[in-house]
């Protein structure tokens, strides 16, 4: 089985090295090589499905592992691990990478960097399925990163677009933020416990290893590459803009997996979080949920509606895990998967037609404005209908599947928050019941405006065209996998998947930190979670309901007048449509505080550093000048001095050799005289 | 003659051969440059398969590897002595292969080839001898034998400025060079070669703490020596605050150079922290870590901040040289495995990644004469080939895992958080850095709109892609696979490090 496990990931892998090698040279540029890869691969993980399900074991694990680095004191070990959670994962990655790379036959054709694109789709498959099935958090690390580098050439597909640049490199310095606290979680984890295994790790934790503030410290650290990957609040900022990317990749990479993989890592940390960092994360996702759902009612662009969406919907996860609704929170990752990526891919229909029709018009405009929408449903049938099924998922509508999973959110965190025993963790329900509305009201809103109504440009509208077969089939079959029977069976209860296999199979893996400590660290009675379900259940029907009434009242049935009532909103308004500043207040500090202090630095490299060296060779060539000079003048001077006047001397001595006799001899009897003069007084 | 010695002196007999060939032709001289550059190259792949990976080396004479003793200067105790262990191997190997693809980076200097192919031989001898030389006198002799070509290469094939940088480069290493020397005199007088009786220059015997004189004994005696030997190191690693010369340098040495330059030269001031400063006074090497930790953090920002606000291309890399080998620092200064192996790992490692950063300027320079991050944007759109390569560079030194970068700089952060737990976490910032002004250029030369004056560039040649796929490929296989080399350090370092107390 783990063979099969490492094909499925190898698969696209090997397509990534066909495409960039070979990929331009081969027959359609080789997109049948990258899809072939990942529809074997989806045959294979469907297989392994097959078989979980068959088995129905909640406790099933398979590990296997070798030993990578072997330093002797200090070793790496890497693994794969198999168990419900991680196949679910494959399916789940497999099934919408299937259909996106289908999808983008029709999306991407005739795009200059066709086989390129499929390359870095098979690269990100592959990075992806590794990130599910290592055993350990040192592997899921470097996919981690891996995913990170895919989503950054993806983003940035378009590389030509100044904008679309741009997002990328913020994506990926963005999450390595996140992932700045995930290398130091793990730095704190093998320090303590000297391995990367999860089921070390547990065991390290279980046996007090690792504990009290550091153990804290581990699981909200390691949770912050989570909050970078999964675009959670305050490093949400790059998800938005990473929608420059073409659109198939804004649904696999950017809702349904790669920002998922935060979720995933928080469950898969389940066991190691201590209350303190469940309270921390839970908090984090219930704001994010908040936050970006404001923000989505009034974007004006289709795919960023979507995208604070999604940040939304993963602040939902987030939560959910974070109150100890570990089942909960792995359900909605999995449905939300199918209807988000269904829900761009349907968008990328919608712009795929309008750009055809600007194109046609030669009208430059943006092609994702839904302003210039409207009454689409009539020219696009199948993505209409397709795109309000998984509207319906998403506002958590009886009888799909988003009801079930967001319901069960709602339950877990109410059941958290009556059985914590301080009253402020009713905030998260609250948080999480408020977001439900927004998210209702947002989606229909987009509905109205895009698919019913007036068309708003006529021209345009003329010109809209249903997409292919190759784009609506792939909605088809999202949208069936949106409703609600899938994950209640055996059950058949629309309203409850509680018989069903998903939580039968996903149950929630031993805390070891309780092992460790004896209690519980959540600890929810069986009758607080029922009843919590019960009440969760019906307010949340109740909200979902009133969002979208309020979305009809307002676009459709045009009971307020939405200018006035922008302006009513006033500040309100404005914070979210230009979603809290938070990029302005980042560029405004972080960004130009870096640049400055780069700058400051460098002044200070040439100025002080290189100066100080330079000045250290001016003192030395000023000193040897001068004492050039001293030699010059003063010691050459005397030596020279001494020549003059030895000269000088010379120069008086020699009028006295005369050469005449009569002189010398004058000189000697005058010297002679002298002499015995002396001696005689 | 031993594999060592041919090993290092067949590019001398090469730098012969050249000088005997008459200037006009110019094609025997680079051929004969690229054969003398080769075989040294396939000696050295073949001692690899010899090596045996159980072998200790640092201060064991018996178990070190390849190792040749021939009488020099008996009268002073200077020997030619050279050998191999897991320190220095890696380097030698690493070594022989930029020296082969850095001749064919020289394909088309434009003047006086004949002198610059005959100095570029002579240089590699100098490399490979520091790396291969167990005798403290013999290293510094090849360690100054490396510095005249050097001088003469960026004074000579280089750039505006190039006087300027030859001459800082050459005065600054001189001055280490000076601290060296008296550090190696003072060891010298105070060793006695244990069968002899005389004073020698013998490393291994310096290693062994019962050869030292009462004098060398002396604690204050022992910090000087270290600090003065440390010192004459750092120049040229080159640690802050004694790194301004690598920018001027790297800024005005042809292509080829700057890649020796980063890719070896900067690896021996680590590499004799390693086999001279740390086994010959290993008390001091443990009592100072702290210091050499700060410093590899300081190094490792402080390039990476000042990388950013680069508009030279060259500079830029320069800078993230500087970065890097703040990794070597940091986990040079713990004495655990993990830090130790990950910081020779980052020094193998880095040489191939910067070695690729360097070439990939190059060949951008070679057709746009000019170096400016600003003045390009676009080049992916009319170089996608060279735009592939580029980013395999530019990621590696970003540290993205699957690239030898990471496993190093992982293995290093790994080895120290334990022993300096905030000194290492701060360190790690850099990584977001280096992603931040790595991923920066990225942009501003590769994407975006194409800038008009590059509608015709060319696209990179056959030649060039010969110079640095080699470096791309090890670089991804050492990522995921790192274990040869891992395997060739192991025994040494952690033999290495249990002597230090």
């Amino acid at each position: 089985m783990v063979e099969i496990a490492v094909i499925i990931a190898l698969l696209p892998l090997l397509a990534f090295v066909i495409q960039i090698f070979f990929g331009k040279r081969l027959p359609r540029q080789g997109d049948w090589v990258s899809i072939g890869a990942i529809v074997s691969g989806f045959g294979l993980s469907l297989y392994l499905f097959i078989q979980m399900l068959t088995r129905y074991d909640p406790g099933f694990v398979i590990t296997e592992s070798f030993t990578w680095i072997d330093l002797g004191s200090f070793k790496i070990n890497l693994g794969i691990y198999l168990d419900n959670v991680s196949i679910t994962m494959l399916m789940v990655v497999t099934i919408v990478s299937s259909l996106v790379h289908i999808y983008s036959m029709a999306y991407m054709e005739g795009d200059p960097r066709y086989s390129r694109f499929y390359a870095y789709l098979s690269l990100f498959s592959f990075s992806m399925l590794g990130l599910i099935i290592w055993d350990n958090l040192f592997g899921i690390y470097m996919m981690w990163e891996l995913v990170g580098l895919c989503s950054y050439l993806l983003i940035g597909f378009w590389f030509e677009k100044d904008s679309a640049s741009n997002a990328a490199k913020k994506a990926f310095i963005t999450n390595r933020i996140g992932d700045f606290g995930f290398l130091f979680g793990l730095l704190i984890v093998v320090t303590a416990i000297g391995s990367f295994t999860l089921t070390d790790i547990a065991e390290g934790v279980a046996s007090g290893k690792l504990s009290g503030g550091w153990l804290t410290a581990a699981g909200i650290l390691l949770f912050c590459g989570a909050i970078g990957k999964s675009a959670q609040f305050p490093l949400h900022v790059w998800l938005p803009d990473a929608m420059e990317g073409p659109t198939p990749v804004s649904a696999l990479i950017h809702a349904a997996t790669m920002v998922a993989a935060g979720v995933y890592l928080v469950a898969r940390l389940f066991f190691m979080l201590s209350l303190d960092a469940m309270i921390f994360i839970s908090y984090i996702g219930a704001f994010t949920a908040i936050f970006a759902s404001i923000i989505a009612v009034t974007q004006n662009d289709i795919k960023r509606v979507l995208a604070y969406s999604t940040v939304s919907q993963l602040g939902y996860m987030i939560m959910a895990l974070g109150a100890g609704s570990f089942t909960a929170g792995f359900f909605h990752l999995v449905t939300h998967a199918m209807f988000k990526a269904g829900l761009f891919l349907g968008s990328g229909s919608v712009i795929h037609a309008m750009h055809h029709a600007m194109h046609k018009l030669d009208v430059h405009d943006d092609p994702n404005d839904i302003r210039l929408m409207g009454g689409f449903k009539d020219k696009m049938p199948t993505t209409y209908r397709t795109f309000l099924i998984y509207t319906l998922a998403l506002s958590g509508i009886p009888f799909f599947s988003g009801f079930l999973s967001k319901d069960a959110i709602l339950g877990g965190t109410l059941a958290f928050a009556v059985s914590q025993s301080n009253p402020i963790h009713y905030l998260l329900p609250v948080f999480g019941f408020a977001a439900a509305i927004l998210t209702a009201f947002y989606m229909f809103r987009l509905v109205i405006l895009t698919f019913h109504g007036e068309p708003q440009r006529k021209d345009l509208y003329e010109n809209i065209h249903e997409s292919p077969k190759t784009i609506t089939i792939p909605l088809s079959i999202l949208a069936v996998l949106s409703i609600f029977i899938f994950y209640t069976l055996p059950g058949i209860n629309p309203f409850s998947a509680a018989h069903g296999w998903f939580e039968h199979l996903m149950a929630a893996p031993a805390s070891a930190v309780a092992q460790f400590s004896g209690h519980p660290v959540v600890d929810i009675s069986e009758h607080t979670a029922h009843s919590s379900h019960t009440l969760a259940m019906i307010i949340s029907i109740i909200v979902a309901l009133s969002g979208i009434l309020t979305a009809f009242a307002i676009y459709y049935w045009k009971k307020m007048d939405v200018e006035a009532l922008t302006e009513k909103m006033g500040v309100l308004y404005r914070l979210s449509y230009n979603k809290f500043y938070v990029d302005e207040i980042y560029e405004a500090t972080v960004v130009r505080g870096l640049l400055m202090w780069n700058n400051l630095l460098s002044w200070f490299d040439n100025a002080i550093i290189d100066g100080l060296v330079n000045l250290t060779a001016w003192i030395t060539r000023h000193t040897s000048a001068l004492s050039g000079k001293f030699d010059n003048a003063v010691i050459d001077g005397m030596v020279n001095e001494i020549a003059d006047i030895t000269q000088g001397f010379g120069r008086q001595l020699r009028r006295v050799q005369t050469g005449q006799i009569q002189t010398y001899i004058f000189a000697a009897v005058v010297g002679a005289v002298v002499i015995i003069l002396v001696r005689l007084v | 003659m031993g594999f060592l010695t041919l090993i290092t002196f067949i590019p001398v007999v090469g730098m012969i051969i050249v000088l005997l060939l008459p200037k006009k032709n110019l094609n025997a001289i680079r051929w004969v440059s690229a054969a003398a550059t080769f075989i040294p190259f396939v000696l050295a792949s073949y001692l690899w398969t010899q090596f045996n990976y159980n072998l200790g080396g640092i201060n064991n004479e018996s178990t070190f590897q390849f190792v040749e003793h021939a009488r020099w200067i008996p009268a002073f105790g200077i020997e030619y002595f050279m050998g191999a262990d897991g320190l220095s191997f890696p380097m030698i190997w690493l070594t022989t292969l930029l020296s082969f693809i850095c001749i064919f980076a020289s394909w088309n200097i434009d003047k006086a080839q004949k002198g610059y192919f005959a100095l570029f031989l002579l240089l590699e001898t100098g490399m490979i001898g520091v790396f291969g030389a167990l005798d403290f006198f013999l290293f510094y002799v090849f360690w100054e034998v490396m510095l005249l070509p050097m001088y003469f290469l960026i004074g000579i094939w280089g750039g505006p400025r190039r006087e300027y940088a030859a001459i800082k480069f050459f005065l600054y290493t001189l001055f280490g060079s000076v601290l060296m020397l008296l550090a190696m005199l003072a060891l010298y007088f105070n060793t006695t070669d244990p069968v002899t009786g005389a004073h020698t220059f013998n490393m291994l015997h310096m290693m062994d703490q019962s050869n030292h004189s009462d004098w060398l004994k002396i604690l204050d005696v022992r910090y000087l020596i270290y600090i003065a030997l440390f010192i004459g190191f750092a120049i040229k690693i080159p640690m802050f605050p004694f790194h301004t010369w690598l920018p001027d340098a790297h800024v005005e040495a042809p292509t080829a150079i700057s890649v020796i330059l980063a890719g070896i030269l900067l690896k021996m001031g680590t590499y004799g922290i390693l086999r001279i400063s740390y086994p010959i006074l290993p008390d001091i090497a443990a009592s100072t870590s702290w210091y050499m930790a700060v410093f590899g953090m300081i190094n490792i920002l402080y390039g990476a901040f000042v990388a950013m606000a680069q508009k030279d291309f060259k500079k830029m890399v320069a800078y993230s040289s500087i970065s890097h080998m703040g990794f070597v620092l940091l986990g040079m200064s713990v004495f655990t495995s993990a830090g130790i192996i990950g910081a020779v790992f980052q020094m193998f490692s880095h040489g191939t990644i910067t070695a690729m950063l360097f070439l990939m300027v190059g060949v951008i320079y070679d057709r746009a004469h000019h170096r400016d991050i600003e003045g390009f944007g676009g080049l992916g759109l009319k170089m996608p080939v060279y735009t592939g390569i580029s980013s395999v560079a530019l990621f590696a030194a970003l540290g993205l895992p699957g690239m030898s970068g990471f496993v190093a700089e992982i293995m290093v952060f790994i080895g120290a958080f334990p022993v300096y737990r905030t000194i290492t976490i701060i360190s790690a910032i850099g990584i977001i850095i280096t992603a931040a002004y790595i991923l920066w250029t990225l942009q501003r030369v590769f994407l975006g709109k194409l800038n008009p004056k590059y509608e015709n560039i060319p696209e990179i040649n056959g030649r060039e892609i010969f110079t640095m796929a080699p470096l791309a490929v090890m670089t991804i296989l050492f990522g995921i696979w790192p274990i040869p080399i891992l395997n060739l350090m192991k025994t040494s370092l952690n033999y290495l490090i249990q002597i230090i107390p």
